[in-house]
């Protein structure tokens, strides 16, 4: 109890509790350094990542944390935003902060065999300081999250989910096949025009819910992991 | 009269029973969770000595390393080498239920840890070991350690507080006494002699 009391109090006294973000994307940058269209790319990249194997890879670029412990920062970063899953603890996170030229691989239980502590401070030694030093930071984070991806590639595999996707994609093809149907027997009569205007914005409703689902579905949320302080930090 | 009598005592009789096996239940369900957390407390513990055994397992590799670099610092290598045996004798299986065994088992690793970045502070002086790759793969896996051991030990540390504050608290007290239960060590904050290692890049 002391204990916990002393760890409290004086981590108030070095510093205040900074804000642990909310973390609604795979790739988050608070500080707007990588453009909004390089930003979209790694959150795909991760995202798809996810789907395949079931491993979250988190990227989150901050500012600073005010000489907050990085190690204690990025660990509660990834405990509250739950990364990985409840069964696997397959959740990373690479964070940066920009202008304390600190970052940090933090590597949840479940895949400290695959990317463990030489293999992570590796990766931020010499793949991604080495673009940070130029001032290139979108291509050091993409250098980072490639190495993080082939280093956890090979572990978990995704058996469940994303079901209603495929399900969804089989109507549009369903769709499209009744809409060419009617584009080429009911071209005579306006019935089959109508058809297929109707089916046509049937398909674009269903298109745009589509592609809006992408965007919703493809936001970030946790699965429950559990991290125990693995992973590397370095600077540049 | 007399069959009133015995009416009224079997009447009793039952009452008592339920009342009995109502509450050997409630002293079942209590001593079950009881159960639930000392066990909790065990597997955390177990999580706090892996992580201390991996320090262990990592200082060999690493003494040899520096030591064929910076072969001068004789004095620090024994330290980090005499405190690494001092904790290789206490059984850490046995430190949970054992108040001074525990403390014994906590003063020792503090010493390790302040030997060992005694040691990582005297390599400062040493650049060629900064470019060596494989020194800087086991300085990673030391700093990784270092903040497992921490991380676990806070949670072993919460562990036991709520293990503590049960056991103590009425009506799971006398369950806890009658079966066995008793505090449980937990670590004292010992400024300076825990503390990782700290090593910028």
């Amino acid at each position: 109890m002391k204990y916990f009391i002393a760890i409290v109090l004086s981590v108030s006294i070095i510093s205040a509790q900074p804000d642990f973000p909310v973390l609604q994307r795979y790739a988050t940058d608070l500080t707007n350094t990588i453009t909004g269209s390089q930003i979209n790319s790694l959150d795909n990249q991760l995202r798809r990542f996810d789907d395949t194997t079931s491993n979250q890879v988190l990227f989150l670029m901050n500012s600073t944390i005010d000489g907050y412990p990085i190690e204690m920062y990025t660990y509660e970063v990834a405990t509250k935003n739950k990364l990985g899953s409840k069964e696997n603890n397959n959740g990373v996170l690479f964070f940066v902060a920009k202008d304390d030229r600190k970052m940090r691989i933090e590597v949840g239980y479940g895949l400290e065999g695959t990317l463990p502590d030489a293999l992570a401070s590796s990766i931020i030694r010499n793949d991604v300081a080495p673009f940070f030093k130029q001032g290139d930071y979108y291509s050091g984070v993409q250098a980072g999250i490639s190495s993080i991806i082939s280093a956890t590639k090979g572990e978990y595999k995704r058996e469940d989910r994303r079901e209603e996707d495929e399900d969804s994609d089989g109507l549009f093809w369903i769709y499209l096949i009744f809409l060419l149907i009617f584009l080429i027997f009911g071209k005579k009569g306006k019935g089959g025009l109508l058809g297929a205007i109707i089916l046509g914005n049937a398909i674009g409703g269903g298109r745009s819910s589509g592609s809006f689902g992408g965007g919703s579905f493809g936001g970030f949320s946790g699965g429950g992991g559990s991290f125990g302080g693995g992973g590397a930090s370095g600077g540049w | 009269m007399k069959s009133k009598g015995l009416l009224i005592g079997c009447g009793a009789g039952a009452v008592l029973v339920v009342v009995l096996i109502g509450i050997v239940m409630w002293g079942v369900g209590i001593y079950n969770d009881l159960v639930r957390i000392d066990e909790s407390v065990t597997q955390s513990w177990s999580q706090v000595e892996n992580q201390y055994q991996r320090r262990l397992d990592l200082i060999p590799n690493l003494v040899n390393t520096v030591k064929g670099v910076a072969e001068f610092e004789k004095e620090t290598f024994t330290a980090v080498t005499e405190a690494r045996s001092k904790v290789g004798q206490i059984n850490a299986g046995e430190v949970l239920n054992d108040p001074a065994k525990f403390q014994q088992f906590q003063a020792a690793q503090g010493e390790l840890s302040s030997a060992l970045s005694r040691l990582m502070v005297v390599v400062e002086n040493y650049p060629q070991l900064k470019a060596n790759e494989n020194f800087l793969q086991l300085q990673a896996q030391l700093e990784g350690t270092e903040n497992r051991i921490s991380v676990e030990r806070m949670k072993f540390t919460q562990r036991v507080q709520e293990y503590n504050t049960r056991i103590r608290q009425f009506p799971a007290n006398i369950i806890a006494g009658i079966s066995g239960f008793s505090v449980k060590p937990n670590f004292a904050a010992e400024p300076g002699a825990d503390k990782a290692p700290k090593v910028e890049f």
